[in-house]
Order: C-alpha cells, then sequence, then structure tokens
C-alpha cells in the first residue's frame, strides 16, 4: 500500500477503492485511478466496464458508497461539483451538456461563474475564443451565434473549448468522453495535438474512447476496465490494438455455451432493414442480435424497426412488432396502473367486443401469463411500481409476449435486473423462438448477445459486422465494436 | 459565416416583416394615417400590450406560462386609478408588494413542482377579486404623471413609437444583454446544466417572474393612462393577446428561445391588424379573427423556416 | 373499515366532502327553507360545468400541455348558430342541436389540423382557433338576440322528477365519459398516452388517432354546453362562455384529475362543479362582495393544487 499512497501524493486527483451499485448492478467495485499531472490517461473497455461511473465520481456528480477521493494528496471528505471545480477538474460529456438557446459567448458566462460585472462579454468573447483558436486554429466558428444553430461537429468544438477555457481557475484535469465522436479526422487530429501540448504544460487529461488507434496514439498510460474495477493497466507502449481488446474480454469465461445448432437458414426473412451499413435481415424464429458499444445506433434502429411497422392513427388488429423497452421509466411503464393494466395494454386489440374491453378475459390472461412467467405478486391490481425492477421488466416481457405480433423487439431490457430473473426470461426467450417468434435483441451484455442464433455489431450508427452461429463469440464483437481491427 | 446570420436573423425578421407589411397596407388603403396624429392613434392601445407581452415573455423564458397577465394588468389599472392617483405612497406600496407576490409565486411554482398554467389560473381570480374589491364599477382616475406620459407630444416621432421603442430596448439590454437575462434563458433551455455550473435555478426562476411582475405593472400604469380610468375587467383579453404577442414575435413555449424586440413587434403587429381590418372597411367583427389567422400565418412560415434551416444542416 | 379506506383513496371524495360542508354551511344561514333551492339551483347552473368540464377533462388527460383554449368561443358559436337556424320554430330543435354539434365537429378537426399541420404547441393552436371562432361568432349573431324555440327553452329550464332537466342530461353526458373512460378501450388509450407518449407508442396505441378523438370530442361538448346555455338564458350573447374558460380547467383539477395528465376522474367533476357554484352562493348568502368570493375561487384552487400536488409528492 505503500506505493499507492506515494501516488495519491502526487495524484491530481485519486480515487481509491471506489464502490457504487444501482441496485443489483455493482458499477463500480473497488476501482482504483490516479492521474498525474503532466500525463494523459486512456480509459477503455466494453459496455458495463465502470468507465462513465468513475468519470461522474472524479468531476464530483456521483459520491461513491464506499472508497476514497483524493485531490493534491489531501484527503476529501466532502467532495463534490464544486471541490471538483475549484481543482480545476473539467468534463466534455457525450450528451450536450450547453444551452442550445444562448450564445456560444453567453454559455461560457454560465459555465464560469467569476465572470461577472460590466464588460463580461468582451471577456467571456475572449476566453472562449482564445481557447477555441488554441484548440481549433482555423475553426470559422463565431462566438456570438446561437449554439442551437451550429452543426454537432462545431457543438461539441465549442464543448471542448469550453473544457480548456480559463476565465480564471486554472483547467488542471480535462475528461474527454468520445471527444471525437463528432468530429471529423481533421479536427479530431487538431485537438489531439493540442491534448499533447496540454500536457507537455503539466495539465492532465482522461482520454476515453472507442477508437482504438486514439487511445493508443495520444495516451501515456492506459486503464482497462472490466466488471467495475481495474483489468489491467500499462504504459501506452506496452499495449496493442489487439492485447488491449484481449484485455476487456473476460479472460477465464468458458465458451460452453451450446449453439441450438438450429439451421435457420432456410426460415423465411421476417424482417429486412437495408439503410444502415450491412443490410440487416431476421428470420423466422431466429434470435437476433444487435452489439457494439451502447449508444452506436441500435436503438435508433429498433425505434424505426417499431415505426416503419405500427400504425399511429388507428388501430391494428394484427400488430407486426411489439416491444419491450429496456428504460423502463421512459418508454416502458405506466407509473399510475395498475400490474394487470400495465400487462394488458399491448394485446387490448384481442380483448374488446364493440369497443368495451372484456375485463374477465383481460384478467384471466393476465393471470396465464403471470404464472408462465413468475410475475411475484399476490394482487395483479396493485400498484405497478410496488413490484421490484425485476418484476417490471417480467410485466414487460409478458405485454410484449401476450400480443400475436410475430417479431419482438427488445431494447437492452435486462438493464438492472438480478440474475435469476435473467435465467427465467433467457428460457421464455428460447421457448417462444422455438415456436417461430422471432427476436430482436439489443444488448450491453456480452453473455446475452452470445445467446443470439445471428448478431449485428453497430458501430458509429452503422451496422459494421454480422456473424452467425459459431462465429458469435466475445473476441470477434468486441473487435467488430472498436474501430481500428479487422472485424 | 453567412449561414448563421440568415438563420438568426431570418427569425427576428419574420416579425418585422410582418409588421412592415401590414403597416404599407394600412398607408396603402388610408394614407392620412401616414401623420403624426395618425401613427399615434394607429399604435397607441399597443403601448400597454407590448409591455404586458414582455411580460409574458419572461414567463415562458423559463418554461412557464401565465394566465393571470389580463387580470393582474387590471388590477394594477383598478390600483393606479384609485390608490396611485389618491395616496401615491399606498399605491407605491400596493405595487412593489404585488411584484413582489410574483416573485413569491416563482418560487412555489418552482419549489412544489406545480404546473405554472393551474397556478396562475388561481391567481387570475384572486387579482380579478381584487379589481372587483377596489373598483366595483368603472370609474377612478389617472394620476397626473401617468396621463402626460401617454399624451405627451415629442417632436417628430409619436409618443406612442418613442415608448414602444423605450420598452423594446429596456427588455432588451435585460433580458438579452445582461449577466442576470443569460441565467434566466439558460434556465429555459437547458437547466441541469445551469445547475452544474453552480447557479441557484430558484433563484433565476423568482427574479424572472419578479421582473414579468415588473412589467405588468407598468403595462397596467400605461393603460390608465391611455383611458384615465380603470375598471375590474379592463384588461381582460392581454391574457390571451400577450400569449399571441410573444409567438407572433419569434418566442417559443419551450426551450428559453424568447425575443423582446420580437416580441414587442408582436404586440404592434396584433394591434395593427384591428386597425387595417377597419380600415379595409371590412366589419369590425373579424378583428380578433384577424389576429387569429395572423398568428397562424406566421406560425406557419415559421414552420417552413424551420424546415429550411434543418435541411441546410 | 376497507369500504371507508378505499373510499378516502378516491380523489373525487374530496370535491364531494368540501361540497357538502359547504353546503351546509349555507343552509345554517338561509335556514331549511333554503335548501330544496339552493340544490336545486347547484344542479341547474353546475350542469353546464360539468358538460365542458367533462371535454377540456379528456384533453388534460392527454399530459403536459395539453388544454384547449377554445371552449367559450366554441360554446358561443354554437350557441348561436344553432338559435339562428332553429329561428324560434319547435320543429327545428333537432336540426340546431345537429348544426351545434357540427360547429363542435369542425372546430375540433380544426384545432388538431392546427396542432399536427403547423406542429405548434396545443395551447397556442386552440388559442389561435379561438380568435377565428370567436369572430365567426360575433359576425354570425350581429348583436340580435334570437329567442330559443319555446319547447327547447321550457325543457331546459324546468325539471323532471324535481331534478332539473340539464342536469340529467349532464348526467347523461357523464354516464357515458365513465364508460368511455373506464371501459372502453379509449379509455384505456388517453391515460397511457397521458402517463408517457413514448411507451404508449411503443406499446401499440394509436397515439395520433386517440389524440385527434379527444380534442373533437372536447370540442363537441362545448358546442352541445352552448347549445342548452344558449336556450336556457333565452338566447345567445356573445359573451355567454367567457367565464367558461377557467371554469372548465378549474373544476377538472379540483374534481382530482391529474393536471400532469394520465389519471381522470368524472365523479370529480360533478363535485367540482357544484362546489364551484355553492361557494359562490355561500360566500353571497354571508355577505360577501363579488371581490371577496372571486379571491376565495382563486385561493381554493391553488390551495388544491397544492395539497394535491403535495399528496403526490408524498406518495412517491
Amino acid at each position: 500500500m505503500n506505493t499507492s499512497t506515494e501516488t495519491q501524493k502526487d495524484a491530481v486527483i485519486a480515487v481509491e477503492d471506489a464502490r457504487i451499485s444501482f441496485g443489483a448492478v455493482k458499477a463500480l467495485n473497488g476501482a482504483q485511478l490516479a492521474i498525474m499531472p503532466g500525463e494523459c490517461l486512456g480509459l477503455v473497455g466494453h459496455n458495463g466496464a465502470g468507465k462513465s461511473t468513475i468519470v461522474n465520481v472524479i468531476n464530483g456528480g456521483l459520491t461513491p458508497h464506499a472508497g476514497r477521493i483524493f485531490a493534491d494528496g489531501a484527503i476529501q471528505e466532502r467532495y463534490g461539483i464544486n471541490v471538483a471545480r475549484a481543482h480545476g477538474v473539467r468534463c466534455v460529456f457525450q450528451e450536450l451538456s450547453l444551452c442550445p438557446n444562448l450564445t456560444v459567448i453567453e454559455n461560457t458566462r454560465i459555465l464560469h461563474r467569476e465572470l461577472g460585472g460590466p464588460g463580461w462579454r468582451a471577456k467571456a468573447r475572449e476566453v472562449i475564443g482564445r481557447s477555441l483558436d488554441a484548440v481549433f486554429p482555423n475553426h470559422g466558428i463565431d462566438p456570438a451565434v446561437t449554439v442551437g444553430s451550429l452543426s454537432i461537429a462545431e457543438r461539441q468544438m465549442v464543448e471542448i473549448a469550453m473544457a480548456f477555457s480559463d476565465a480564471g481557475i486554472k483547467p488542471r484535469l480535462i475528461i474527454l468522453d468520445e471527444p471525437t465522436s463528432s468530429l471529423d479526422s481533421g479536427l479530431a487530429g487538431k485537438m489531439l495535438d493540442y491534448v499533447q501540448s496540454f500536457i507537455a504544460a503539466g495539465g492532465s487529461v482522461i482520454f476515453i474512447s472507442h477508437i482504438l488507434h486514439e487511445v493508443l496514439a495520444v495516451a501515456d498510460r492506459i486503464v482497462v476496465m472490466k466488471d467495475g474495477g481495474v483489468a489491467a493497466e500499462r504504459a501506452s507502449g506496452d499495449f496493442t490494438e489487439k492485447s488491449l481488446v484481449e484485455a476487456m474480454g473476460s479472460v477465464v469465461k468458458n465458451e460452453t455455451r451450446q449453439h441450438s445448432g438450429r439451421d435457420l437458414n432456410a426460415a423465411p426473412v421476417v424482417l429486412e432493414q437495408r439503410d444502415t451499413g450491412l443490410p440487416f435481415a431476421a428470420r423466422e424464429g431466429e434470435i437476433v442480435g444487435l452489439a457494439g458499444l451502447s449508444g452506436h445506433g441500435q436503438t435508433e434502429m429498433l425505434l424505426r424497426l417499431h415505426r416503419l411497422r405500427s400504425r399511429n392513427w388507428l388501430p391494428q388488429r394484427d400488430p407486426a412488432v411489439t416491444f419491450v423497452a429496456g428504460d423502463r421509466r421512459l418508454n416502458g411503464i405506466f407509473e399510475r396502473w395498475s400490474i394487470l393494466r400495465n400487462l394488458s395494454v399491448a394485446a387490448l386489440g384481442d380483448l374488446v367486443h364493440r369497443g368495451l374491453v372484456n375485463e374477465r378475459a383481460e384478467r384471466s390472461k393476465a393471470e396465464d401469463w403471470r404464472e408462465r412467467i413468475e410475475i411475484r405478486t399476490q394482487n395483479l391490481d396493485g400498484g405497478v411500481l410496488s413490484l421490484s425492477g425485476g418484476n417490471q421488466q417480467k410485466v414487460l416481457f409478458a405485454r410484449a409476449l401476450s400480443t400475436r405480433a410475430p417479431v419482438v423487439l427488445m431494447d437492452d431490457p435486462m438493464r438492472g435486473v438480478d440474475v435469476g430473473t435473467k435465467q427465467e426470461v433467457y428460457r421464455i426467450i428460447r421457448e417462444e423462438a422455438a415456436a417461430g417468434r422471432t427476436f430482436v435483441w439489443y444488448s450491453t451484455e456480452m453473455e446475452e448477445v452470445c445467446l443470439c442464433d445471428r448478431v449485428f455489431v453497430f458501430r458509429e450508427g452503422r451496422i459494421v459486422a454480422e456473424l452467425t452461429g459459431e462465429e458469435v463469440t466475445e473476441a470477434n464483437i468486441l473487435a467488430a465494436s472498436f474501430a481500428g481491427l479487422p472485424a | 459565416m453567412n449561414r448563421y446570420v440568415s438563420v438568426d436573423t431570418l427569425r427576428l425578421a419574420l416579425p418585422a416583416l410582418s409588421l412592415a407589411i401590414l403597416l404599407v397596407a394600412v398607408f396603402w388603403l388610408q394614407p392620412r394615417a401616414m401623420s403624426y396624429t395618425g401613427l399615434n392613434l394607429l399604435f397607441n392601445l399597443a403601448v400597454p400590450i407590448a409591455l404586458a407581452t414582455l411580460a409574458q415573455m419572461l414567463i415562458m423564458a423559463v418554461n412557464d406560462l401565465d394566465l393571470s397577465i389580463g387580470a393582474f394588468v387590471s388590477f394594477v389599472a383598478c390600483v393606479t386609478a384609485t390608490y396611485l392617483y389618491s395616496t401615491p405612497v399606498v399605491g407605491i406600496l400596493i405595487l412593489a408588494a404585488s411584484v413582489g407576490a410574483y416573485a413569491v409565486l416563482g418560487v412555489i411554482i418552482h419549489l412544489r413542482n406545480l404546473p405554472a398554467i393551474v397556478v396562475t389560473l388561481g391567481m387570475s381570480f384572486v387579482w380579478g377579486g381584487f379589481a372587483v374589491l377596489l373598483l366595483p364599477s368603472p370609474g377612478g382616475q389617472a394620476p397626473e404623471w401617468a396621463r402626460w406620459l401617454m399624451t405627451v407630444r415629442p417632436p417628430f416621432v409619436p409618443v406612442a413609437i418613442v415608448a414602444s421603442i423605450v420598452a423594446a430596448l429596456l427588455a432588451h439590454l435585460l433580458v438579452m444583454r445582461s449577466s442576470l437575462g443569460v441565467l434566466i434563458r439558460g434556465v429555459g433551455g437547458n437547466a441541469r446544466s445551469v445547475e452544474r455550473a453552480g447557479w441557484s435555478v430558484i433563484a433565476a426562476r423568482a427574479a424572472a417572474y419578479g421582473l414579468a411582475g415588473f412589467f405588468a405593472v407598468l403595462a397596467g400604469i400605461a393603460l390608465v393612462g391611455l383611458t384615465t380610468s380603470a375598471d375590474a375587467g379592463i384588461a381582460q383579453r392581454y391574457t390571451l393577446l400577450s400569449i399571441a404577442g410573444v409567438i407572433l414575435g419569434g418566442g417559443e413555449f419551450t426551450g428559453g428561445r424568447i425575443s423582446p424586440i420580437g416580441a414587442v413587434i408582436g404586440a404592434l403587429t396584433l394591434t395593427l391588424a384591428g386597425s387595417f381590418l377597419s380600415f379595409l372597411r371590412l366589419p369590425s367583427d373579424w378583428q380578433i379573427g384577424a389576429q387569429g389567422a395572423i398568428l397562424i400565418i406566421v406560425l406557419a412560415f415559421r414552420l417552413l423556416l424551420n424546415r429550411l434551416e434543418a435541411r441546410n444542416k | 373499515m376497507t369500504a371507508l379506506q378505499s373510499l378516502t383513496q378516491r380523489p373525487w371524495i374530496w370535491s364531494f366532502l368540501a361540497t357538502a360542508l359547504v353546503w351546509f354551511t349555507t343552509v345554517l344561514m338561509t335556514g331549511t327553507g333554503g335548501a330544496l333551492g339552493l340544490s336545486h339551483a347547484a344542479f341547474t347552473f353546475a350542469a353546464f360545468s360539468v358538460i365542458v368540464g367533462t371535454g377540456q377533462m379528456f384533453v388534460i388527460t392527454l399530459g403536459p400541455g395539453n388544454i384547449d383554449l377554445s371552449i367559450p368561443a366554441t360554446m358561443t358559436l354554437a350557441g348561436t348558430v344553432a338559435l339562428k337556424l332553429m329561428a324560434v320554430d319547435n320543429g327545428m330543435v333537432a336540426a340546431g342541436l345537429l348544426a351545434a354539434l357540427g360547429v363542435g365537429l369542425a372546430v375540433g378537426v380544426a384545432n388538431y389540423t392546427l396542432i399536427k399541420l403547423l406542429r405548434i404547441p396545443p395551447i397556442i393552436a386552440t388559442l389561435s382557433m379561438s380568435f377565428i371562432v370567436q369572430s365567426i361568432a360575433i359576425w354570425t349573431n350581429r348583436g340580435l338576440r334570437i329567442k330559443p324555440p319555446q319547447l327547447l327553452a321550457e325543457f331546459t329550464t324546468s325539471s323532471t322528477f324535481g331534478v332539473p332537466n340539464t342536469a340529467l342530461v349532464a348526467l347523461a353526458v357523464t354516464v357515458v365519459a365513465w364508460l368511455l373512460l373506464e371501459r372502453a378501450v379509449y379509455g384505456r388509450w388517453i391515460t397511457a398516452i397521458g402517463q408517457s407518449l413514448e411507451a404508449a407508442r411503443m406499446a401499440g396505441v394509436p397515439v395520433e388517432g386517440a389524440r385527434f378523438v379527444t380534442y373533437v370530442l372536447c370540442a363537441v361538448l362545448a358546442a352541445f354546453a352552448g347549445y342548452l346555455l344558449a336556450s336556457f338564458s333565452g338566447g345567445a350573447a356573445l359573451n355567454m362562455g367567457a367565464e367558461y374558460l377557467l371554469m372548465s380547467i378549474a373544476v377538472v383539477v379540483i374534481g382530482g384529475t391529474s393536471v400532469a395528465g394520465g389519471e381522470s376522474n368524472v365523479p370529480g367533476i360533478w363535485g367540482a362543479s357544484l362546489f364551484m357554484f355553492l361557494v359562490v352562493s355561500m360566500l353571497n348568502t354571508y355577505g360577501f362582495s363579488a371581490g371577496v368570493r372571486m379571491i376565495m375561487t382563486g385561493f381554493i384552487i391553488i390551495s388544491v393544487i397544492m395539497l394535491a400536488g403535495g399528496w403526490r409528492a408524498n406518495a412517491r
């Protein structure tokens, strides 16, 4: 432990043994991270490895349930957003954190509270202009325009420049989370050059990217995260793209999963889409997986598949697709309703007699599904929020499966669900698939993707690889998810 | 570089253009309106409406809506015609307290996370009730200075125009140029990032409501200055007119996208629409309808504009 | 015990309790002799608020931002058009009704067309539409006050078995509304949409269709109320709908329907409508002036919404 306290003394920010869990999910499981002055730390890992959680701890947005945080060698008891900012920690978020209705100058004013007083506009223009010029020479962005009228790439440039700007509190540690995702290679190159000079001047950067050669080129040291902890940590010269991908995978995972061995190539195609990279096709009775890093277009694909095959104006007697939501609060659960109503809403078309709902049929159908899928409740009339997260998710499954739709779209539905529930749901999915239903399953969890008969890997909004049968392995999926490697 | 200019200025240009077209049409129909007195008559009643519109705009800047503006302006008008005339100190105190009440309202709405529409709906009864208590029947008297302010004849430009321009500039400085204005609009645009930078969103909302109350007070005083007396329902129509004015002026319901200059232009356009029809010799029945139609046409144009903007991206 | 418990969990019970309280307080002053007359008047006048409130409730159920501001204008236009068409002729009563409902249908369709076509918030669409409808009403009316046909005037002002006819009509409307909401698929759809538009869409609810029907339904109910009110008050006046804009929203909110959408309450509309009328009569009886009555009404609306809001916040 002696060496670790040594590093803590010098580190800009050091996180020690941080633990955070969201329900059943352990997002951080004793993670260690220390960022030295004048170093660029690369941070890589697959979905759920804990990258964004530890970033949120460092920028003060999340307080770990256990563990210690050091800033400039001193232990911080009450670490939060304002402490982080005072130590010069800045973060470029993946989602936009600017006010789209304000100009670039005005956004600078919002970010830097210390920029008050008469003539603040001129000061803010100078601060952000200087930073933009430094990071992206010849950027061509007028700071007087509203952010909303900028293109996505320009907004990202502003956001990055904003993080590096200095209006009193010097930026010392910049967290760049997928900073190049909307930049073309020329702009990305400029930014990476600036990162180098920022580090040379003694600043620190945490760099997160799915483009591995970028990480290898820019980082001095690379930390590979897995399952909420640090899986490997070496100087970047000691890594190659291949060894990085290997480090991200589960080393001891035994590939014992039995492929169903079903030959579905002869089955009729029930779903097709051709506008995103490689052509997408799903066959009758097939479990099709959508894989890749989260946020690379899988959910959009599912929503599009749903939109193109459902009606908005008239009720559909024979629905073509049905949908299981992953974000239960956002597009799944109806919070004010009972379990019964939540379960039956998608299949109401089959329960209607002269416009009125046949409540007896509704109840018996719901009881059937409650038993079949083992929703743990005595009373279907109880509020849906009285159920645990896993059981809520089962209600959503029952809702979808109780329709007659031949295709079930699933948007990462197992997020935050306990292991027991997962196994039960896998069993039901297999049964239903054997009976001829098609599942299109976006999952951020590798073991689920490996259950699929066919997998499409997404990167930057496009399908970049199609794997079938024996090709569906963790190594192949990881390789295709990260750019730079032949898939 | 050029693209930015076109999109941003078009947003502001649309309301200005609709006002210009209406104005040209009015002059063409009635050349005599193209005079000092004519212009003053055309825009006289626009001044209080413009001020009320600015008040509504401030509430809309933080993504809320005020359904009590009409009742509140009526109430202020009643206070102006009674206390502010007879015992100015009491009158000023009442008006200051009502501005404070607006700020408190903003705090309550924020803290309890209440729908502003319903709370202000309730407040419209309250203000209306106080107005009826003050002036059960039409009457009262305008304070000398308010009367003078609204009827003064400055050289070259009629007072209605001068007052509109002053109001627009004042609001522009406050909302578009000052740090406070940036903060208020920031809350409307992305409250989370404002909070993340360490600001108090609740204070910003209270400030927005308080300022709205202030502008509504000015509207009430200006109205009495014009009409010389008041009654409890004198400004009922202002609630709907002010919402329409903000929208006409390029403002939006959500996202903190507002324009004070546009709002004043919107209010002028709505007022002018009525006169235009009377010059057309169309029955005055259609006055309100024309306001609705103009609103719809401008919104249709704006949709077109947004489509173009999206395509250019 | 459990019956009592389940009763107190109904949001509408509070509006009825408040109504009863206000009724008793008023009767204390007027004496039992006035009780019958008071109740009769309450039911007569509440009927109109109930009908427009029911329409507004359907719209508010659709979720935040959904509100119909064109109700007063629609009422006025429907009343005017119907009375003009009937021209004091008893034989035209049905035709007048159809004309009124037709006006409602047209306004509803126009409202939703604006919402959809211009992609503007419902509040501004119904607002602009109300300007236009109001103008048409003024133009149609031309300051003439046409009397309703004898038959209709008699029907709306008299009672059956001691119950005002208008109240009976309103009761029929609310029974149908209750069926639609609680038993029909349509009710499931709109409450689903109000809780989460996206979730409803993904669960296969025909979102656009359901919203369209709701706006049309609201306008048709407003038109129907306008037809009845014009007949009841002996002619259509241009400002006859004015007070029903705020009233329609107030009775929905006080009746226990969630302003955030997704939960509606038909019985509560009756409780709230009676309550709104009785509060005014009570304050009247106790000699309060019009101003005080309005102030009290305003504070009651705000307190109800604060209580309801706080209650839900605690439940979470």
